[in-house]
């Protein structure tokens, strides 16, 4: 009996720790992109997935509210609402590089100093969200959902098979995009050598551009997901900013999959850490996973050699 | 009146506390080009350190061993050192955004170990009744402020002199080579990680003695004194002030912890007491904003780095 009981406590960490990967890996392909292309590391990028979750917020308590669909807590309107939050973010990412990191690069800014403005900018986003929607948490849905057990001894509530589902769509789209059409090869050009592809005639501003609104759009899915599993507050994303950064370091850089691949192994560790550690210390296991991936591999499991060293 | 000099001798305290830990990041990104995005984390260590030390024995508790209050000074430098090489020997080989990274994650987990380990810590509730160096000598509240600051100057003075001297020696030289130039430093045969590494321990030991000294001032010690926008302070103080130069880091300390103080009391004087969480948001845009501003239309900060020529060339 005690044995049962310690297996479905097993097997519910793992479903759990899929379901946080799942938006750990949203975060993290956009924490992937901006060190590849852009260069430097985003400490703003969790709040996008905070405004994100907020624009939908926002969004479904103006559109009217439409019958649940099937076992789901939301209905179509919710659906809707990660489209325009999505569009929104990559809006709003795209403002911030209009008024701050555009205007460091055309100053030939080092990247670390873009790394110093990006903690400015999540200061000021953050806090942006609390003046606007207030220090309180918010819900998208007073539905109360009935788990449902999707194989033996593991329970899943409906949303969250469907954040799972949805977060491989999105990770598939972005993948077709990269590898399939000329904006997406510009990007990988700019990956490779900014220099090189300025004189192939690529438009890199166009690359950058398209850059920060993917990497809005991911967020605000994951920002939405965040708060349709959870709750959103305004330090929904901050707390996440840490494991994301994991994520994308230990999926390696420079590979997409390995940015998911990452955020599912973060995701899992932390909430396998429970059945070992207090649960006090769980935020703490993405920083003892970052040391061992920068003592012992710091290209990342899926990493190039060269990507990580100076 | 004296409700006004009470003040001042405070708020000077408090700008030197904070002007040491400016001086240590100074050493890290103005000297070196590295980037802490946790000194909070380092200041923290130092400041648990010297509570852990030499506070009174609690039965409930493994640390408070009521040691003297510079052993607790040496321990707490001794600590945030050792922190700072665990991060300090993974990231130095990487580029310079993993040691941000990194950085900032320490300081993450040493929060949380401040709030967890209630046998060593105390959790929540932090750790009370820290010894003041030589506070029965003084009666008045005031007088002790002010011996306190005189300590602090002759402190903060110390690092400060220590800290232009260590920047014109020759090893300090190097700390700018490798900042400049990498590829050049280690041609000339110098090795640029040796060299990284002892400047991010000695910045953090610096940042770990400025958290003991504030500690050993306020007497308590609680995981909310080291939230993560201390950090953030920090780096607008140096960033404002000019960094790589130890005169503007202190002036930059001055100008934003002013600038902290005065917002903080306005919004609490015009803002209803239902809005102060907002009112505190207004004041953290407010100095993100100075940050920013301040990195696009002023880089180099009120007084920047001063040029240097080699005198062999002058």
């Amino acid at each position: 009996m005690h044995r049962e009981a310690g297996k479905t406590l097993l097997a519910q960490a793992v479903a759990d720790g899929l379901l946080t990967g799942a938006i750990l890996a949203l975060g993290a392909l956009g924490v992937s992109l901006s060190l590849q292309i852009l260069r430097f590391a985003n400490f703003s990028h969790a709040e996008l997935l905070t405004w994100g979750a907020y624009i939908a917020l926002t969004f479904t308590t103006f559109a009217t509210a439409g019958t649940p669909i099937g076992p789901l807590s939301f209905g179509w309107q919710l659906l809707l609402a990660v489209v325009v939050a999505g569009a929104a973010t990559g809006l709003v990412a795209l403002a911030v590089d209009r008024l701050v990191f555009n205007q460091l690069r055309a100053r030939h800014a080092h990247n670390l100093t873009m790394v110093f403005a990006s903690f400015g900018v999540a200061l000021i986003l953050r806090n942006l969200v609390l003046l606007l929607w207030g220090p309180d948490a918010h819900y998208y849905s007073d539905e109360l959902q009935i788990a449902v057990e999707v194989l033996p001894g593991i329970r899943l509530l409906p949303d969250q098979v469907f954040v799972l589902a949805l977060t491989l769509v999105l990770v598939l789209a972005l993948h077709l995009v990269l590898r399939l059409s000329r904006l997406g090869m510009a990007m990988r050009a700019m990956a490779e050598s900014p220099a090189l592809a300025r004189v192939c005639g690529i438009e890199t501003e166009k690359a950058i551009r398209w850059t920060w609104i993917a990497s809005g759009m991911l967020a605000a899915a994951g920002g939405v997901f965040l708060g349709l599993t959870v709750q959103l507050r305004p330090d929904m994303g901050f707390n996440l900013l840490l494991a994301i950064f994991t994520a994308a370091i230990l999926g390696g850089t420079g590979s997409l999959f390995g940015a998911v691949i990452g955020g599912l192994a973060v995701g899992l560790a932390e909430n396998l850490s429970v059945l070992i550690i207090p649960s006090g210390y769980k935020a703490a296991v993405p920083f003892m996973l970052l040391m061992l991936v920068l003592y012992f591999r710091p290209q990342g499991l899926f990493g190039a050699a060269d990507r990580a060293a100076t | 009146m004296m409700g006004i000099v009470a003040y001042l001798v405070f708020f000077a305290i408090v700008v030197l506390i904070f002007g040491v830990a400016t001086l240590g990041l100074n050493l890290q990104w103005g000297t070196t080009g590295l980037f802490n995005a946790g000194v909070v984390g380092f200041y923290g260590v130092g400041g648990y350190t010297q509570a852990i030390l030499t506070a009174p024995g609690r039965p409930e508790l493994l640390g408070n061993l009521g040691l003297p209050w510079l052993v607790g000074i040496a321990g707490a430098m001794a600590a945030s050192a050792i922190a700072a090489a665990i991060v300090g020997v993974a990231t130095v080989r990487l580029r310079g955004d993993y040691l941000a990274i990194a950085t900032f994650g320490i300081a993450v987990a040493l929060q949380l170990v401040a709030l967890n380990w209630e046998r060593l810590t105390g959790g929540s509730l932090g750790l009370t009744s820290i010894p003041r160096p030589l506070a029965s000598v003084f009666e008045e509240p005031l007088s002790y402020d002010l011996f306190y600051l005189c300590l602090m100057l002759a402190i903060a003075g110390t690092v400060y002199v220590a800290l232009e001297r260590i920047v014109r020696s020759p090893w300090g030289r190097v700390l700018k080579a490798v900042r400049e130039d990498e590829t050049a430093a280690v041609a000339l045969g110098k090795d640029a990680r040796r060299f990284r590494l002892q400047a991010f321990v000695l910045g953090s030991t610096v940042i770990g003695l400025a958290g003991a000294l504030y500690v050993s001032f306020i007497g308590f010690v609680s995981p909310f004194d080291f939230v993560p926008i201390i950090t953030f302070q920090i780096w607008t103080m140096l960033i404002v002030g000019g960094s790589g130069n130890n005169k503007g880091a202190l002036l930059g300390v001055l100008i934003v912890w002013g600038l902290w103080t005065a917002s903080g009391t306005l919004i609490s004087k015009l803002v209803p007491a239902a809005f102060q969480t907002q009112g505190g948001a207004v004041q953290a845009i407010l100095i993100g904003l100075v940050l920013v501003v301040t990195l696009l239309f002023k880089p180099r900060g009120l007084i920047g780095e001063e040029p240097v020529v080699s005198r062999h060339l002058g």
